[in-house]
């Protein structure tokens, strides 16, 4: 069923948003969508929003038939993340947003010319590969409406000359990535992040335009790696309820425990970076030793260690083998016997603690307004389990606890990801002893084509809410695809969360956090 | 116990039986020179492939065990290859101080080595202010590692220069007053009488008690940090600011710097053996002849060399178990809890020692 | 007289290798000049030493990184050919294992990384995403392979590729490096710019007034 897309003149954005926050007390703001509806329908944007206490969604559409100067009104005082969605929105499509205070590129080189997401730009011609230093500015931006209707230019500045600023990456050991962090620094203490990102931008949702829907299933583990399984189902859950193709219960079953499978090997790489970030090199050994029979388990019936290429449209690739079950219970006993071990060699150790107590900490309001989905939302007490909000697969079906805590520093979220690796073995416990009998594919046409619409599937993957929003024209190719990223809103609330902070402490925050960066970047 | 001053003063009467005095004076120098130089390397290279099987032992794998026998030759291969890369010299950098640097590091490793009384009467510096001396030299070591820090003209490696600087010269003052409680139950400066009253009356450990244990772990964390190792790592630290501050020096100075590092571990083990554990004395219980005489017959130096690597052994396991402290809680340790700590355990030591309840 | 022989490494024959038509092509260029025995045992002796002991610099932009982690780990353990010292300064590393798709943004700070190390420097790209662009040749934003920007050694494929077949490519580097002169070709010290140029223009004006 397609999405109920209301449009909003881009006159009448601010107050309808606003409006929509306040009376309906929509607070999260899901999705920031830049689209470009060709000659017709102009350049705009699709916001998806939802309400944290109500559960209740709204999806909203606004353009602009000005492709030479598109301006549309900003919402980043709403949202604390639309800052850093619609500077994306700005990178893509050139869309200007008056009064967003930081109007500069998000992904590409500062000095990129055109907007590679319009259907009529062509980037590779003009911009051919640079070999010189990017020139990183210093100020930026500020558009706004003059009085008298024209539009003015501010400049805001982001680091004063006599600041000290510090270049944490792009190559740097425990980013996880490539990220660029230039921090300003006063002594030990940071005051500022301003985060530089694109390092791994690869196109992908441009790519996927030029794609049929069974060849985009292939770019989607190479995303957020350390949650292949999961965001692949999220696409293909997206494509077969916009088909409407019915999935057989083994399927579901198989699908729910590898999805749990993969969030308990996405745990314990997190721990293993967060440890040897800080410094205890060894318990990094320890979780990989795990890791590396969960991995074997994944190569026996799956196909692949990291990137796993396992659902597709209708099913599965193959079937699962018959001693799966046995496999997996082993890794269980194996796994639970050893989880003390890393609450003995660094959860519960006094260096450890005084490293993580009390630092970056994150309040309710804030995770809400930069839409920190995952474990790291659900250390500051916001229920924002997609698992539960809107169950798919056999999750309303199983019965799992949404782990919650309070205070919102580093300790709660890494607290946050042990229990849940624990949680999540008492969920594949209850289903792996039952998988029905049945088909592993479910017969379909081979050539995919989505009806006329807008469709959107969450899961809950390993870091957070990740989205696939599809916009079809009725061809075999998506005529938008987009991911909401599970990462991006971490990176927007590092900021917040380091002021103050020592270098020291933004590492280990970082760690933390846990995002993954290609995810960021797509 | 073998007393190592008969071979010294047999070999001077030879020389000086051959040429005048000066002369042979120079000889033995040169000799001693050439005995330093070459234990210090062997020690290195030991040293490093001790703490890549242990580290890989702690870490439920194997270490290096394909470059001969059982990896034995991994570290000389290492070494082969930081002979030959290029030494990088940048533009920027002050050029005198940044390869000034590292030299200042080695010759403070070097000086405190000479101190240390490797057996009974093998001791290279013997002066009557022996302890003295020794913290005097441990001071250079940090105006290298400034020095690195402030020539190589960048960002990080001043951000470690600057932490290192503060850690070590706070953890010097526990340091001086750990060594300052074993004087006072000594009575003397001097290394070689320190272990030769321990040889007659038991080790310093057993014979100060509640002082002396404490004492000796204040040390261990103090002697710690003093090597910038383990959880006190921060100005090298490897996932925060890359490489610290020796990001820019490449090839052979580089290459000091690390071997330095081993080789500080290895001064603060065996200074620990020294004054806390007896040195080259061996274990005695009074009473069973038998057994000491037994013990007696084992070299001296292999007491001090095993004693020396069961300190250096057990900072290897602190180091591969916790996790690294942040600057400020480094430096909130020191001032806030061992420096009062070590404060009153002078006190403590002084009442022991006044009221002869020595064991 | 032909004094470099082919490369050998522990416990895996010679013959199992893939390539070795480029190695025995190098070695007869490199036999063809002839060395003195002194020199060329020397040779070996450091060659020895330098395969042994390849310390790779942490970089890793995406999926392959994870591998090269697992790679570390206790499983595969790199440690056991002695790589697992992974400096993460430039100029204290050997070789950069390139891991992971390079986009055109990452380019120059990947060449500055290049430029930063210390000769002699290898490179080994991992992945398809550094052999050739990999899944990504539709983008336009991803470098297509990244000898455009660096002089390649080993070409490791795979999506990601296995941590065996991430031995099997340091494998090849180790022999590689055991046939190279070294002692006149690779131990180069790069030139300063600066000092080059102003040595040409000197060059240049002493010529000119010569003519004059």
């Amino acid at each position: 069923m397609t999405l109920d897309i209301r449009t909003v003149a881009s006159s009448e954005l601010h107050n309808e948003m606003m409006r929509l926050k306040q009376e309906r007390h929509m607070d999260f703001l899901v999705n920031l969508i830049g689209m470009d509806w060709g000659e017709e329908g102009g350049l705009g944007v699709i916001y998806m929003l939802e309400s944290s206490k109500t559960g209740e969604t709204a999806e909203i559409k606004t353009s602009t038939m000005d492709r030479e100067h598109p301006y549309l009104q900003t919402v980043s005082d709403i949202w604390q993340i639309a800052n850093i969605y619609e500077r994306e929105v700005y990178d893509f499509y050139g869309i200007i947003f008056l009064n967003h205070p930081d109007m500069r590129r998000l992904f590409l080189r500062e000095d990129w010319q055109g907007f590679p997401f319009r259907k009529d730009d062509k980037p590779e011609e003009e911009n051919p590969l640079r070999m010189d230093n990017e020139p990183l500015a210093d100020t930026t931006k500020e558009y706004f409406i003059n009085a008298d209707g024209s539009v003015g230019v501010k400049e805001n500045v982001i680091f004063a000359p006599d600041d000290y600023v510090i270049n944490i990456g792009p190559q740097h050991p425990s980013t996880h990535g490539v990220l660029h962090m230039r921090t300003r620094l006063d002594g030990e203490t940071v005051t500022k992040i301003d985060p530089v990102l694109g390092y791994i931008h690869r196109g992908v949702e441009k790519i996927s335009e030029s794609l049929t829907y069974p060849q985009t299933l292939a770019l989607t583990d190479r995303l957020d790696y350390l949650s292949a399984m999961q965001n692949r189902h999220a696409l293909c859950m997206c494509i077969e309820k916009a088909i409407g193709l019915e999935i057989t219960p083994r399927v579901q079953y198989i699908r729910t425990i590898m999805d749990e499978l993969q969030r308990v090997a996405s745990h314990l790489l997190y721990y293993g970076a967060l440890v040897m970030d800080v410094g205890a090199l060894t318990a990094f050994f320890y979780t990989f030793r795990e890791r590396e029979m969960l991995l074997k388990i994944f190569e026996d019936n799956f196909g692949g260690r990291l990137i796993m290429n396992y659902n597709t449209i209708g099913g599965v690739m193959y079937d699962i083998r018959p001693d799966f079950a046995k496999q997996v219970k082993e890794f269980e006993k194996a796994l639970r016997k050893r989880f003390h071990e890393y609450q003995d060699i660094y959860s519960t150790n006094i260096i450890a603690l005084n490293r993580m107590v009390g630092v970056g900490t994150l309040s309710q309001e804030q995770a809400i307004s930069f839409g920190c989905a995952g474990p790291t939302g659900r250390a500051c007490g916001w229920h924002n389990d997609v698992r539960k909000r809107h169950p798919y697969a056999l999750y309303d079906q199983v019965e799992f606890k949404e782990i919650i805590r309070e205070e919102g520093d580093s300790n709660a979220r890494h607290l946050n990801r042990m229990d849940e690796m624990l949680e999540s073995l008492n969920i594949i416990d209850q289903l792996i002893d039952n998988i029905p009998e049945g088909d592993f594919q479910t017969k379909r046409k081979p050539i995919v084509k989505l009806p006329e619409g807008s469709f959107y599937q969450a899961v809950e993957s390993s870091r957070g809410e990740f989205g696939v929003f599809i916009e079809s024209k009725g061809d075999k190719s998506p005529y938008r695809l987009h991911y909401r990223s599970n990462g991006l809103p971490l990176i927007a609330a590092m900021d917040t969360a380091c002021r103050g902070e020592k270098i020291a402490d933004l590492i280990a925050i970082g760690g933390t956090m846990d995002f993954v960066i290609p995810d960021i970047d797509r | 116990m073998f007393d190592f001053s008969i071979i010294t003063k047999w070999f001077h009467t030879l020389l000086t039986g051959v040429m005048p005095e000066w002369l042979a004076i120079g000889i033995e120098c040169l000799i001693v020179l050439l005995f330093i130089i070459l234990l210090y390397a062997i020690l290195a290279i030991a040293l490093i492939y001790a703490e890549r099987k242990i580290c890989a032992f702690f870490q439920c794998r194997l270490g290096p065990n394909r470059v001969g026998k059982w990896g034995l030759l991994q570290v000389f291969a290492d070494v082969l290859k930081m002979l030959t890369k290029e030494i990088i010299k940048l533009r920027q950098t002050d050029l005198l101080l940044h390869d000034m640097a590292p030299y200042f590091v080695l010759t403070a490793s070097f000086l405190t080595f000479a101190c240390i009384p490797w057996n009974k009467g093998l001791d290279i510096l013997d002066f009557n202010v022996g302890v003295f001396f020794f913290i005097a030299i441990s001071g250079i070591g940090v105006v290298g590692i400034l020095l690195a820090g402030w020539a190589s003209h960048s960002k990080y490696p001043l951000i470690g220069a600057m932490r290192s600087g503060a850690q070590l010269i706070s953890y010097e003052l526990s340091i001086g007053m750990t060594m300052l409680t074993v004087i006072m139950l000594n009575g003397t400066m001097q290394f070689s009488e320190i272990v030769q009253q321990q040889a007659d009356f038991g080790w310093n450990i057993v014979r100060g008690h509640v002082p002396a244990v404490l004492a000796f772990l204040i040390y261990l964390v103090a002697g710690n940090a003093e090597c910038n190792r383990g959880p006190f790592d921060l100005p090298e630290a490897e996932s925060e600011l890359t490489a610290g501050y020796h990001t820019e020096y490449s090839g052979m100075h580089f290459g000091f710097f690390y071997l330095a590092e081993y080789l500080n571990m290895f001064i603060c083990g065996a200074m620990a053996a020294t004054i806390f554990l007896g040195g080259w004395a061996p274990i005695y219980f009074p009473g069973m002849d038998g057994f000491n005489a037994v013990m007696g017959y084992i070299p001296g130096f292999i007491w001090f060399f095993g004693k020396a690597f069961f300190v250096v052994f057990l900072l290897m396991w602190i180091r591969w178990t916790f996790p690294r402290l942040r600057i400020d809680q480094l430096l909130s340790l020191e001032w806030k809890y061992l420096m009062p700590l070590s404060m009153i355990n002078i006190i403590l030591m002084a009442l022991v020692v006044c009221f002869g309840l020595t064991l | 007289m032909a004094l470099i022989r082919k490369p050998k490494i522990k416990s895996i024959p010679y013959e199992d290798f893939k390539d070795n038509e480029s190695l025995e092509k190098m070695i007869d260029e490199l036999n063809a000049h002839g060395t003195n025995v002194v020199v060329a045992s020397l040779d070996k002796l450091i060659n020895w030493g330098r395969s042994n002991s390849l310390w790779p610099l942490t970089f890793g932009t995406s999926c392959c990184a994870i591998e090269l982690m697992a790679l570390g780990a206790a499983r595969f353990d790199m440690a056991r050919f002695g790589f697992e010292v992974t400096r993460t300064s430039p100029r204290q590393a050997d070789v950069i294992l390139v891991c992971g798709t390079i986009t055109n943004k990452m380019t120059p700070v990947l060449k500055r990384l290049y430029d930063q190390m210390a000769e002699p420097k290898y490179v080994i790209a991992i992945g398809g995403c550094t052999c050739t662009g990999g899944p990504f040749t539709k983008s336009y934003h991803v470098v297509k392979g990244v000898d455009k920007i660096l002089p390649v050694d080993v070409y490791v494929p795979g999506c990601p590729p296995r941590p065996e077949a991430f031995l099997y490519g340091m494998m090849q580097l180790q022999r590689k490096v055991k046939i190279e002169n070294y002692l006149g070709t690779v131990n180069r010290k790069e030139k300063d710019p600066y000092k080059e140029e102003a040595k040409q223009l000197k060059k240049e004006i002493f010529n000119q007034e010569e003519k004059a």
